[in-house]
């Protein structure tokens, strides 16, 4: 398998990774989710890591990476699914993920992007003209 | 302390680091590790994998398992004949990076294991050893 396979759901983009990852086929999905948040006007991307065993160093820095792209996208990531084990073995590598919004699962993910966007201010381009 | 089992695998590509993974893990089990020894060792092994892999130009990987009186440990080695590390001290330390990663393998691999040791010559290679034992 060279691709993992990106889900569009509404305004979200949703990811699952299932297989134990090389690095290019990290490096292929962060470039495939930066190109698709644009090309389908995304405002979320939630990724689910529950099958996960390890996050190491390259592929913690893959999920920073899209984070910080999606945001300058003007699109909100949420990483969901993180086995305690691999929480606990990140944090001792040294990796804290910071600027990566977690939620334990999938259901609270997606909630957290909705409600992101729920409570977004209309900016002026939006506003009605009444 | 005695060698019970010893495994040697090629690292040649990213490929080859994903078949170390699954390897240690395997070894992992087998001694009876918990998941998160398991976890921490197996991220140790992808971390110094990659390392063998992008700075060494490849190399060799073993895996080893360790019986000690009444306690039994894995001992996994990363092993290349590539440029070697210029300096040690500098190269242990977290955020410190030539290959444009984040700098946290070594120093994170040394954190997530029992016991680390390094052997690096410029020009001739790195050895780069850790241990994890059971308990």
């Amino acid at each position: 398998m060279d691709k993992i396979p990106i889900l569009h759901l509404g305004n979200f983009l949703l990811v699952t990774i299932q297989v134990d990852m090389h690095d290019r086929l990290a490096l292929t999905l962060q470039d495939d989710l930066t190109t698709q948040v644009v090309s389908h006007r995304a405002r979320g991307v939630l990724i689910d890591i529950s099958a996960l065993d390890i996050v190491d160093s390259f592929i913690g820095r893959m999920l920073a990476n899209i984070a910080s792209m999606s945001r300058i996208l003007d699109a909100e990531t949420v990483v969901v699914g993180m086995q305690p084990s691999v929480a606990i073995t990140l944090v001792e590598l040294g990796l804290s993920l910071p600027g990566i919004r977690t939620a334990l699962n999938v259901d609270r993910g997606m909630k957290l992007l909705q409600d992101t966007q729920a409570s977004e201010v209309p900016t002026l381009g939006s506003r009605e003209i009444t | 302390m005695a060698v019970e089992k010893s495994h040697k695998l090629a690292l040649g590509s990213q490929d080859d680091v994903v078949l170390v993974r699954q390897a240690v893990r395997s070894a992992a089990i087998e001694i009876g590790l918990n998941l998160i020894d398991q976890t921490k060792v197996v991220t140790a092994a992808s971390e110094l994998a990659r390392n063998t892999v992008v700075h060494g130009g490849g190399g060799m990987a073993f895996v080893e398992t360790l019986r000690e009186t009444a306690r039994l440990g894995l001992r996994l080695t990363f092993e290349d004949t590539g440029p070697g590390i210029a300096n040690l001290e500098l190269a242990m330390k977290d955020g410190y990076t030539t290959g444009g990663g984040l700098g946290l393998g070594l120093g994170g691999a040394k954190r997530l294991s029992s016991e680390f040791e390094i052997d690096s010559r410029p020009g001739e290679g790195t050895r780069v050893t850790i241990t994890r034992w059971k308990g």
